[in-house]
């Protein structure tokens, strides 16, 4: 899992400039030939109201009081592509792979449908399709399709304010602390995805903190798989371990053990 | 199985019987239902809780129920603690049909049931849940090997039976170390989610928090089955086994406090015991049932000598541990929108797959000689 890989590539979000027309919504939809269904509007101008199976990305619509006037914030949610995926780690079967680019994709043949990439993501991002009696785990593919085509995302494509910056995750990076330098003040001192939950392909940057935005900011700046494989990896050492200690308490406690009934499980104690 | 035997050692006990089989059939119908309808029809399950009911308590809580099955062996044969020997054989029937219907509940939850086998060669082993399917699949083998000399002996089959011996202590210890990885494992499931786990929950101990509750838990469903048993078929209570099995729970139970307790205060998470919400109150009820009035229980001398007190404990236990599962499994995906109450057809399924271990149970305890003990023929 290089992460510094030359081909791994990153995508800048930088909220500013999002004046909220939803072209990606659009246009992610129609690249990845998904359904769109009935909207309603409760209170809120995000439609849907979550991420699903059929919606991959989504612009949230954010309201804060500024004493004086409402003030938006737009904010675009899809899969952040992490570096070390805690989905590919989870899924049992191998169904998720991440790509030299850093896209992290699923192969339904492998799937079995267990749903512990849903679980485990710490985005939240995998969706379910819960209608069907042949179900897909969705999300965002980070249009590998069109990159191994030479072409950018479907959603970064159409965006009328340039958004969103594609490039080498490494240039990306520069450009977002470049941005942060050059304007001081305009955002605040984070760029949420450069170590969130060990790094992810997308980074953001923002004028609002992000917690007021909806960002998940308890993530851990670690590798999550690794939670896991501090005790996967452990496993030879512990059967070992265990297989040993447990013969020679077997052993010991079944020294001479003549006074039982049965003679071959007798013998069976003496030879340990 | 073993219904078309002739011969009957115990008289099959009518009582309930039928009703048994009317709920495995109801639980039939709702499964084959939800084959047809898929998951989204057929559960509450959603984008916000893709776990539900039958993952805390057909999966999570099933396995730990059947742990009771390496907690014996592990007491008769590697510490050869004679006097259980003859409730060893029950424990591991128990285990073996817990694991059954385990996987029947998994097949039944996961989206692709006809996918079921990719585990076993479409392998991630970086994936907990990789390392629990292995397991439990290699498990399920050695307890129907653990098993299989009551069939032997029932259809007299003695030179198996001598063959099968020579891997006793083999087998025995393959099922604790499997035992130990899975049932660790299945709390291993939420360490990869730390910032959605609460508090109160997560640690990078909770793989060993699942492993002491499973062993309290096991050991509790034991003694509920041997006096239940000894009710059922009008046989006299082994005292001294059951008291023997509650010592055993009440050790667990002040090692699990303890390393509850210690655990929480190492992290500095003991002040959010009552500040948690929603969480703090399951938490409490979790701990106060599972673990603390079971203490209390086992603690006064004429609870714990009497055959009611001894079952009032191990009911708190299980039901206090099935609590925890529970809790874990939808604290770790609860939030701001997540609201989930299983549907009537999980609920149904469920009850169906609790009704089919009692009758599988039931069964092999009226037509194999599984309470036989030894010297004595049966």
């Amino acid at each position: 899992m290089a992460t510094n890989n030359e081909k791994a590539k990153g995508v800048l979000v930088d909220l500013t400039r999002c004046i909220g027309c939803r072209g990606c919504q659009v246009a992610c939809k129609s690249w990845n030939e998904r359904k769109t269904g009935k909207t309603t509007i409760e209170g809120n101008f995000t439609n849907p109201k979550q991420l699903n199976s059929d919606t991959f990305t989504r612009i949230a619509f954010i309201e804060q009081d500024n004493g004086a006037q409402p003030v938006w914030s737009f904010v675009k949610d899809q899969c952040m592509h992490c570096q070390d995926p805690a989905c590919l780690s989870a899924c049992p079967v191998g169904a998720f792979t991440r790509t030299p680019e850093g896209a992290v994709n699923y192969t339904f043949e492998k799937c079995i449908g267990c749903r512990y990439c849903m679980v485990a993501c710490p985005f939240n991002i995998p969706k379910y399709e819960w209608e069907s009696t042949n179900p897909w785990i969705r999300k965002c593919t980070f249009c590998s399709d069109r990159i191994a085509d030479g072409k950018i995302p479907a959603c970064i494509k159409v965006c009328p304010t340039n958004v969103m910056l594609f490039g080498n995750r490494e240039d990306i990076m520069k450009e977002a602390e470049k941005r942060m330098k050059d304007s001081p003040g305009k955002y605040v001192n984070h760029i949420y995805g450069k170590e969130e939950a060990g790094g992810t392909s997308w980074v953001y940057l923002s004028a609002v903190p992000f917690d007021q935005l909806g960002f998940n900011t308890k993530i851990p700046a670690q590798k999550l798989p690794d939670l896991t494989w501090n005790m996967l990896g452990t496993i030879p050492a512990k059967v070992g371990a265990l297989v040993v200690g447990l013969s020679l308490i077997a052993a010991f406690r079944n020294r001479g053990a003549n006074n039982d009934d049965d003679s071959s499980e007798s013998k069976q104690g003496k030879e340990k | 199985m073993a219904a078309t035997s002739t011969a009957s050692a115990l008289p099959a006990p009518a009582a309930g019987f039928k009703a048994l089989i009317a709920l495995v059939g109801v639980g039939f119908a709702a499964a084959l239902y939800r084959f047809w309808v898929g998951l989204g029809a057929s559960t509450n399950l959603s984008d916000s809780v893709p776990w539900g009911l039958w993952v805390a308590v057909d999966v999570l809580s099933g396995v730990a129920l059947a742990a009771g099955g390496f907690g014996i062996t592990a007491a008769v044969y590697i510490f050869n603690m004679k006097k259980y020997k003859s409730i060893a054989r029950p424990a591991i029937l128990t285990a073996w049909i817990g694991y059954t219907v385990v996987v029947i509940g998994l097949v039944i939850d996961i989206g692709k049931p006809l996918a079921f086998w990719h585990p076993l060669v479409m392998w991630n082993p970086r994936s907990v849940m990789f390392e629990v399917v292995v397991c439990i699949t290699l498990y399920s083998a050695v307890l129907a090997l653990e098993f299989a000399p009551a069939f032997l002996e029932r259809f007299k089959l003695t030179g198996l039976q001598k063959f099968l011996k020579l891997f006793t202590f083999p087998l025995v210890i393959a099922g604790i170390v499997l035992s130990f990885l899975h049932q660790s494992s299945l709390g291993g499931f939420f360490l990869i989610m730390p910032h959605k786990v609460p508090a109160l929950w997560w640690s990078s101990n909770l793989p060993y928090m699942f492993y002491l509750s499973a062993i309290a838990l096991g050991l509790a469903m034991v003694s509920f089955e041997s006096i239940v048993s000894a009710r059922a078929f009008k046989r006299e209570q082994e005292m001294e086994i059951i008291q023997g099995l509650g010592r055993g729970v009440l050790i667990t139970l002040g090692l699990y406090f303890a390393f509850k307790v210690g655990d929480l205060a190492y992290r500095g998470a003991l002040s959010q015991v009552f500040s948690s919400g929603k969480a703090s109150v399951f938490f409490i009820l979790e701990m106060l049932i599972g673990v603390i009035v079971p203490i209390g229980l086992y603690a006064v001398k004429s609870i714990r000598e009497s055959v009611n007190g001894l079952f009032l404990a191990a009911c708190c236990v299980i039901v206090g541990t099935v609590m925890n599962r529970f809790n874990v499994n939808f604290f770790a995906q609860a939030g701001p929108n997540s609201n989930y109450f299983p549907s009537i057809v999980e609920i149904l399924i469920t009850i169906g797959l609790v009704s089919l271990m009692v009758l599988l149970y039931r069964l092999a305890v009226t037509y194999l000689p599984v309470f036989h003990e030894p010297g004595k023929s049966h």
